[in-house]
């Protein structure tokens, strides 16, 4: 067995207050160190933390992974665009397992504040909009009472900290719809129309809201920016593999003794992940049947997979899956397996926006063959017919969703096809 | 404003009718609006639409009639079906009359893995209905709940869970639940309003508003 990494300490990590022991108001946060050092940061030149954030390998908590500073980096200059900037932050949390943006907006609503304020000035934007999923109701109360706390104390407005840098931030609630967790679909809703997702090119660092320049950032990656920026760069890099580096929040739920968000470092193995801090799967690591590592749109692992997992973008490519959002949900063998796929399968049905004709007939179709084949009352052939149908959905649509709607199909088919072929054998 | 009955109303999938309810904004939501079209640029009050549906939805009674859209697209200054076709898009929006707390129990994965069966079962005895339809979705007969399966709620790591929105828009998640508590919970809706297994008590700030919390 390896060394095991260590726990993080409080100064370690960038939500401290995660799990709500402590006071999420704004006293709380700075007695936790918080806006300490914000002046300082709006005074440097925005082209040396985007340089920072490159070097420090922050890549996008939302699931994609994309690096942070060069995502930044695409952003034109206010002069030469002309037009108003805009940094929006992704808060519509919704895919299936995820959690932890929900405990940063209750327990620590200010680490995203900051981190819209410095994430606002290095990309020239005098505004910054939070799209927090309809849902999330007392949340997004406790985040506008942050946010008033922050005017109130003059770290947003007008010439903050005497610094000359103005920011507004405004909290934009949605109304139920998970195809606005994708970053073009967010701003045609943000906009005030259906969230459908756009064609790109043009991407948004581009044309964005309201056509202007824009990036979109998930809850997580905007509050890490704050303390990347603040602290020497081997705080940071020494946690996590090359290009993975830092920490991460990983929400543990499902089949384990204690279900919970947890920051812990990048590149942890994930059997250590659910033993240290979830309390290890209910009825012993033994009893485990499958795990999803990264929300429902990654493909599942088998205990053999997970076995081997490292708990990183690069970490999971290679066992089939993704890190994702980094939502592992445990299955131990209590568990129906394809009955929580076919669920997963109709959330995905529910969700699709319908504009592109694949996505939109296709996840139906393969929602209505799962129902069928988990129940027995399919055939050997469909199971040959599910995974060709999903090939022909996957990469035929303006956005990712419908991929994310057949991997996870693709994965039970590739790992637990003998449930299904059990099933059939039953309902004969 | 007459009582309405879920009969009166269109299906999703059909086109539905003014109802001639003649509705009006009341002086908080004016207030309201006020402050919520102050938050994007003045030519582009169109991103107030889902905000003011939102406000729309609480001020008349837990829905939206074709009547409060048209409403909500006079305010804007939009075409009606620019606030139509966003009203059916998202799921928060009620194009049907729900119970005066509408419950909504997660069923996806994680709450799954963890016993969502026995929540929606619990919520079903407690509330007295029967059978869900078509859209997960079902009415005690008294009326003071609805019951709707929903999809994930993004609070997988307090599964099984549940949130219950009171038609004047304020709205609960309750977490970390079992059948019995499940009961409780609806019981003490029914007799207080309230109940203390809350699980995230909010701050002063009306999310929607930008005013006072109205619980």
């Amino acid at each position: 067995m390896t060394k095991k990494l260590p726990k993080l300490k409080l100064e370690d990590k960038c939500f401290p207050n995660l799990d709500g022991a402590g006071d999420w108001g704004i006293k709380g946060y700075q007695k936790r160190g918080g806006y300490k050092g914000l002046k300082k940061l709006l005074q440097t030149a925005p082209a040396e933390h985007i340089d920072k954030l490159k070097k420090s390998a922050l890549r996008g908590r939302g699931g994609a992974g994309f690096s942070t500073g060069m995502k930044w980096s695409f952003m034109p200059k206010p002069e030469q665009s002309g037009k108003p900037h805009y940094l929006v932050c992704n808060a519509d949390e919704g895919e299936p397992g995820t959690c932890k943006d929900r405990d940063i907006l209750r327990n620590d609503p200010h680490t995203l504040v900051e981190g819209m304020i410095v994430g606002c000035y290095t990309l020239g934007a005098k505004a910054g909009y939070i799209y927090v999923r309809g849902e999330y109701y007392d949340e997004s109360s406790r985040l506008n009472q942050a946010i008033r706390e922050a005017y109130d104390a003059g770290f947003l407005g007008k010439n903050i900290q005497g610094t000359g840098v103005d920011v507004d931030v405004y909290v934009h609630l949605g109304a139920g719809a998970y195809i606005c967790g994708e970053e073009t679909a967010l701003l045609e809703s943000l906009e005030g129309k259906k969230g459908q997702p756009r064609l790109k090119p043009p991407f948004p660092a581009g044309f964005g809201l309201y056509g202007c320049p824009t990036t979109i950032n998930n809850v997580e990656t905007i509050a890490q920016v704050p303390p990347v920026l603040k602290h020497p760069l081997d705080w940071w890099t020494r946690w996590g593999r090359e290009n993975n580096h830092g920490t991460k929040i990983f929400s543990i739920s499902g089949s384990v003794n204690n279900p919970c968000n947890v920051e812990a470092p990048m590149s942890i193995p994930l059997r250590e992940l659910i033993d240290e801090y979830a309390g290890g799967v209910i009825g012993g690591w033994d009893n485990l049947q499958a795990i999803i590592p990264g929300g429902s749109s990654t493909p599942i692992l088998t205990k053999e997979l997970a076995e081997q997992a490292i708990m990183d973008f690069d970490g999971l490519k290679p066992l089939g899956s993704s890190l994702g959002t980094a939502a592992v949900v445990v299955m131990n063998k209590d568990v129906d397996v394809l009955r929580v796929m076919t669920r997963i399968a109709a959330f995905y049905k529910h969700e699709s926006c319908g504009q592109c004709t694949p996505c939109r007939e296709g996840v139906g179709w393969v929602y209505r063959l799962m129902h069928r084949l988990a129940e027995g009352k399919g055939t050997a052939d469909e199971l040959d017919q599910l995974y060709a149908i999903t090939k022909k959905i996957e990469g035929r649509t303006i956005c990712a969703f419908a991929d994310g709607a057949m991997w996870p199909v693709q994965g039970t088919l590739r790992h637990f096809r003998e449930l299904f072929e059990e099933k059939l054998r039953d309902g004969k | 404003m007459p009582t309405i009955r879920i009969d009166d109303t269109a299906a999703v999938g059909q086109t539905p009718k003014p109802l001639g309810l003649d509705l009006a904004w009341s002086k908080q939501a004016k207030a309201a609006i006020k402050d919520i079209l102050a938050r994007y640029p003045k030519e582009r009050s169109r991103s107030a639409t889902i905000p003011l549906l939102h406000l729309a939805q609480r001020e008349f009674g837990g829905w939206l009639s074709v009547d409060a859209m048209q409403l909500v697209a006079d305010t804007l200054n939009l075409p009606y079906i620019r606030v139509y076709e966003v009203a059916t898009f998202y799921t928060m929006f009620n194009l049907k009359p729900v119970g005066k707390y509408h419950v909504q129990v997660c069923t996806n994965c994680a709450c799954m893995v963890r016993g969502s069966d026995a929540i929606v079962q619990a919520v079903k005895e407690q509330a007295k209905i029967g059978e869900l339809d078509d859209h997960h979705q079902g009415h005690s007969p008294c009326g003071t709940f609805t019951l709707t399966e929903v999809e994930c709620l993004g609070a997988c790591v307090g599964a099984p869970m549940m949130q219950v929105t009171a038609q004047n828009g304020a709205s609960h998640y309750y977490t970390k639940l079992d059948a019995k508590q499940t009961k409780q919970i609806l019981k003490d809706l029914k007799s207080k309003g309230v109940s203390e297994l809350v699980d995230t008590p909010p701050a002063d700030v009306d999310p929607i508003s930008g005013g006072g919390y109205t619980s």
